[in-house]
This record gives C-alpha cells, sequence and structure tokens, in this order.
C-alpha cells in the first residue's frame, strides 16, 4: 500500500511540473511578443488555454482520488491540500497569459511604436516569482516561499509606475487611448500573476510548516 | 527577517511533548511506571484526561496501550507480576489509595473490551447484574427502568426490547459490543474504558459504535485504545501517542493529524513507521 501510495505521489508530482513550466512558458510568451512581431505565439496562448484546464482537472482528479484512497495525514495531507489550491492558482495564471497576450495583440495592432513603456522588467520579476513559487513547492522550501513576498511589494510599486505613467500618456495621446489603457491592463494582470505566486508561497508555507500564514505577511 | 521555525522533535528525545495536561481535569496520572516482572512497559507516562473528552490512544502494537489503559481501573491488580508506580487520581482521588474499593472504582471507572464479552444470560440480566450488586435500586421497577435506560443509551433498546429473556451471547457481534457499553453504563460510570472496541467489528457495526462514542461524551468520558488512526480521528478530541512505553504526544486530535510536533508521531502516523 505504501508503495503504491509513493507511486501515485510520484506521478502526481511529474504531472503538476508540466502544467507548471507549461503556465510558466505561456506566460513568457504571452510577455515577450509585446517586444517582437511575432503573433504566432500570441495566437497559440489565446487558443490553447483548454489544455491547462484539461491539465488542472487531470490533477484535481488525482489529488481527490488520493485523498479518498488513501486517507493522508500530516505532512502528506498537507501536501495534497497544498497542491489543489495551487492547481488552481496556476489555471488562474494560464488565463492571465490569455488576458495579456489578448491586449498586446490589440496594442500590436493599434500601432505599438507610441508606447510609452518598458514592460520587460516588471514581465521578468513576475516571470521570475511563478518560477519561485514552483520551485519552493518542489524543493518544500519555505524560505524561498518567504523571498517570494518580498518581490510582491516591488511588483506593486511597479503597476502604481505604469498606472502614473499612462495616466500621463493618455492625456499627451487621447487618440490612442485604446492602444494605453490596454497597456495599462497588462501591467494590471501582471501584478494579478504575482499575488498568485505569493498565494501559491503561502501555500507551500502551510505545507512545510503547518502554519496558515495568509496575508499576515503585508 | 524570516524566523525559521524549529523541525519536528528528534526520535531521540522520549519526553512528552503537547497538551497533555488540562484544566479541571477528571482524571490525572503522573509518572506512572508499569513493570512485568523485570520488563519495564511503561515510562513515566503524565497525562490528563479532561472531563466529557474522548482521549484516544494510539500507537503499534506492544507500545503500552493496554497497559496503561488498564491502570485507570486497576485492571493490571489481576495480574500478578504486573506492578504499577505513580499517581492517579479520579476527580481528586488517589485510585490507588489503600482504602479505594476496587469493585465501586471499576464501575465508576468501567471497561469495554477488544472481544464483546456478554456473560452467558439473558439480555436483561447482563445490563441488570451491575447494578444489583451495586446496591443500586430498590425495586424491580427501578431495576427496569435502568436496564431500559442503559440500553436505550447504548443505542441497543429498538432491536431487542421484544427479546430481553434471550441470551446476550445469541447477538450480533456488533451488538454483543452494545450489549457491554449498556452494561458498562448501567452502573453510572463517569469514565468508559475502551480497548480496541471495534475490531472484532464489521465496518457498519463499527460505523454505529462510533456514533455511540460520540453521543456518550455528552455524560462520560471515554478513554478509546485503538490501532485505527482514521478512528482515533473520527471520536477523539485529543490524541496520546505511544511508542514502546513512552507517551510521546499528546494533542488535539485535528492539530495532531494535520501538524503533529514529533518525528515518531509523524513517522506513525503517515505510515512510514519501522
Ligand atoms: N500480562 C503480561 N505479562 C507480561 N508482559 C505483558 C503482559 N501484557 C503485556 N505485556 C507486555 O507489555 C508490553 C505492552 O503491551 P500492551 O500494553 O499489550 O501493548 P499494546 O496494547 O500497545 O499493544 C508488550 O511488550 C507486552 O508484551
Ligand atoms: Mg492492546
Amino acid at each position: 500500500m505504501h508503495h503504491n501510495y509513493q507511486k501515485q505521489i510520484d506521478k502526481l508530482r511529474e504531472n503538476f511540473l508540466t502544467l507548471g513550466s507549461l503556465v510558466e512558458d505561456r506566460v513568457r510568451k504571452a510577455c515577450s511578443a509585446f517586444n517582437s512581431s511575432d503573433q504566432a505565439d500570441l495566437d497559440m496562448v489565446i487558443r490553447s488555454d483548454y489544455e491547462i484546464d484539461e491539465m488542472e482537472v487531470e490533477i484535481e482528479e488525482e489529488c481527490l482520488k488520493i485523498l479518498a484512497l488513501y486517507q493522508p495525514v500530516a505532512k502528506d495531507l498537507r501536501y495534497i491540500i497544498a497542491l489543489i489550491k495551487i492547481n488552481s492558482e496556476v489555471e488562474r495564471i494560464g488565463d492571465y497569459a490569455v488576458k495579456i497576450a489578448m491586449r498586446v495583440k490589440f496594442i500590436s495592432e493599434h500601432g505599438n511604436q507610441v508606447f510609452p513603456m518598458d514592460y520587460r522588467p516588471m514581465a521578468e520579476k513576475v516571470i521570475a516569482m511563478l518560477k519561485m513559487s514552483l520551485d519552493a513547492l518542489v524543493d518544500k522550501d519555505a524560505e524561498l516561499a518567504h523571498q517570494i513576498f518580498l518581490l510582491d511589494d516591488e511588483v506593486d510599486t511597479m503597476r502604481d509606475q505604469a498606472y502614473d505613467i499612462i495616466k500621463a500618456q493618455l492625456r499627451k495621446q487621447p487618440d490612442h487611448a485604446g492602444s494605453l489603457l490596454n497597456g495599462y491592463l497588462v501591467a494590471r494582470h501582471l501584478e494579478r500573476i504575482a499575488d498568485r505566486a505569493t498565494n501559491i508561497a503561502e501555500e507551500v508555507i502551510y505545507m512545510v510548516h503547518g502554519d496558515i500564514v495568509r496575508g499576515e505577511h503585508n | 527577517m524570516v524566523e525559521k521555525k524549529s523541525q519536528l522533535i528528534s526520535v531521540d528525545d522520549r519526553k512528552t511533548v503537547g497538551q497533555q495536561f488540562v484544566e479541571n481535569p477528571r482524571m490525572t496520572c503522573r509518572d506512572v511506571n508499569v513493570y512485568y516482572g523485570d520488563k519495564h512497559a511503561v515510562h513515566d507516562v503524565s497525562i490528563d484526561i479532561a472531563r466529557n473528552e474522548v482521549l484516544a490512544m494510539i500507537g503499534p502494537s506492544g507500545c503500552g496501550k493496554s497497559t496503561f489503559l488498564r491502570c485507570l481501573n486497576r485492571m493490571n491488580d489481576t495480574i500478578d507480576i504486573c506492578r504499577v508506580t505513580g499517581e492517579i487520581t479520579l476527580d481528586d482521588n488517589d485510585i490507588y489509595a489503600k482504602n479505594i474499593d476496587i469493585v465501586s472504582l471499576r464501575a465508576l471507572v468501567g471497561m469495554v473490551f477488544q472481544k464483546p464479552n456478554p456473560f452467558p444470560k439473558s439480555i436483561y440480566d447482563n445490563v441488570a447484574y451491575g447494578p444489583t450488586i451495586h446496591g443500586l435500586t430498590e425495586s424491580k421497577s427501578d431495576l427496569d427502568g435502568i436496564v431500559e435506560n442503559s440500553l436505550v443509551k447504548a443505542g441497543l433498546w429498538d432491536e431487542v426490547k421484544d427479546r430481553l429473556d434471550q441470551p446476550g451471547t445469541g447477538l450480533s457481534g456488533g451488538q454483543q459490543q452494545r450489549l457491554c457499553i449498556a452494561r458498562a453504563i448501567a452502573v453510572e460510570p463517569e469514565l468508559i474504558l475502551m480497548d480496541e472496541p471495534c475490531s472484532a467489528l464489521d465496518p457498519i457495526a463499527t460505523a454505529k459504535i462510533e456514533e455511540l462514542i460520540a453521543e456518550l461524551r455528552e455524560q462520560y468520558t471515554i478513554v478509546i485504545v485503538t490501532h485505527n488512526m482514521q478512528q482515533a480521528a473520527r471520536v477523539s478530541q485529543r490524541t496520546a501517542y505511544f511508542h514502546l512505553g513512552d507517551l510521546i504526544e499528546v494533542g488535539y486530535t485535528d492539530r495532531l493529524f494535520t501538524t503533529p510536533r514529533h518525528q515518531l508521531t509523524e513517522d506513525y502516523i503517515t505510515g512510514r513507521f519501522g
């Protein structure tokens, strides 16, 4: 029985890693298209979100099956509970990748030469947070999870800066309001991804220590 | 700064951790040691038993759960080579004091065993026996009342009310176990000790006993030994984990099964023991 249990856990971990890296890749593609004229990646991100949804469902079903069949306790229980929650956070991050791709597409179709700000540093920071949160989960590393909370504050600041820049630009180029607003929304979506990564970090800390830290780090 | 939390307590540390003491306990045990001849079976166990709680005792076979449980109503007195030291009180009275009447003590601290053991008598007599010898009744109608009431509380009345004169041994295993619980209840106990009461029962009979335990808790305090961890998790408010004669950890059950503090507890409940 214990052997079978370990096999199920290993399979679950593998499936989750696949989902995690897929979502990470989608976020990266959605953001990088901002600076290239390559539309193929954007269309792929927008069209194939269903793959992520399907994987999320599959992982959730595996988690439920393990709960029902093995009734894990203590750290085993905390792992499954954390994974169920993180799984849905990751799926939401996939949704944000789609939204970002749609905004970026809009901007590029309406002339991104007017665009007043560079999203790369923010996107990089957010992608780093996402990667760190998934690494923290896989390595059961609560210290790494704690570092994510600090980065989240930086991302919030970047979103506020984007707001100020776009607001100023709207006055100068009111006829480009559509692109500018979509640009602000990209910053907003990135900031939401960072929030989700922070939620993942909270779950990792729960999983490792059994402490529920929701919101306490703010 | 990130405060690094302490890890699980090491397997080498055998001092009891957790919520072993409570306020206003029904029973207290301090530095209890039990020996079978030279064999030291239970080591320095200190724990309180709260009022109206179900305390579950878990641990690998041979770790001393039954031995410790038997200390609580001096059942170990019946084993010649067994010696108990330390102090155990029930409502502030030392149960090992010289003036204690053991028969009354065993009524106050009733016991239900792994294998149902009804007397080879009628269902009625099984329940009526205790109140009669303890002089708890003045009349036949008193006794009828106690028998009915005990069977009702044990969740057995509806199943047996039309055949009270039939032998208790003719009941199903689960019914026999509830009859034994009725027998314990009939003498107005404060505490009921149960040593693996469901291990001979099927899942449905087990579920009935578990429900019964939840109801009985309103009136009694229950200490249950079980090798079934899900059962401990379902029925108890606190859980005590024993390991090779040591009381390793006592905790609120929900907490113990999600975040145990001792490595040995975690290894056992997650099935990594041994
Ligand atoms: N009557 C007895 N005589 C001698 N040794 C005993 C007796 N009963 C139990 N023991 C020993 O005491 C230890 C604890 O046993 P027990 O309390 O029955 O454990 P558990 O109930 O946790 O399985 C074991 O090593 C067991 O062999
Ligand atoms: Mg035993």
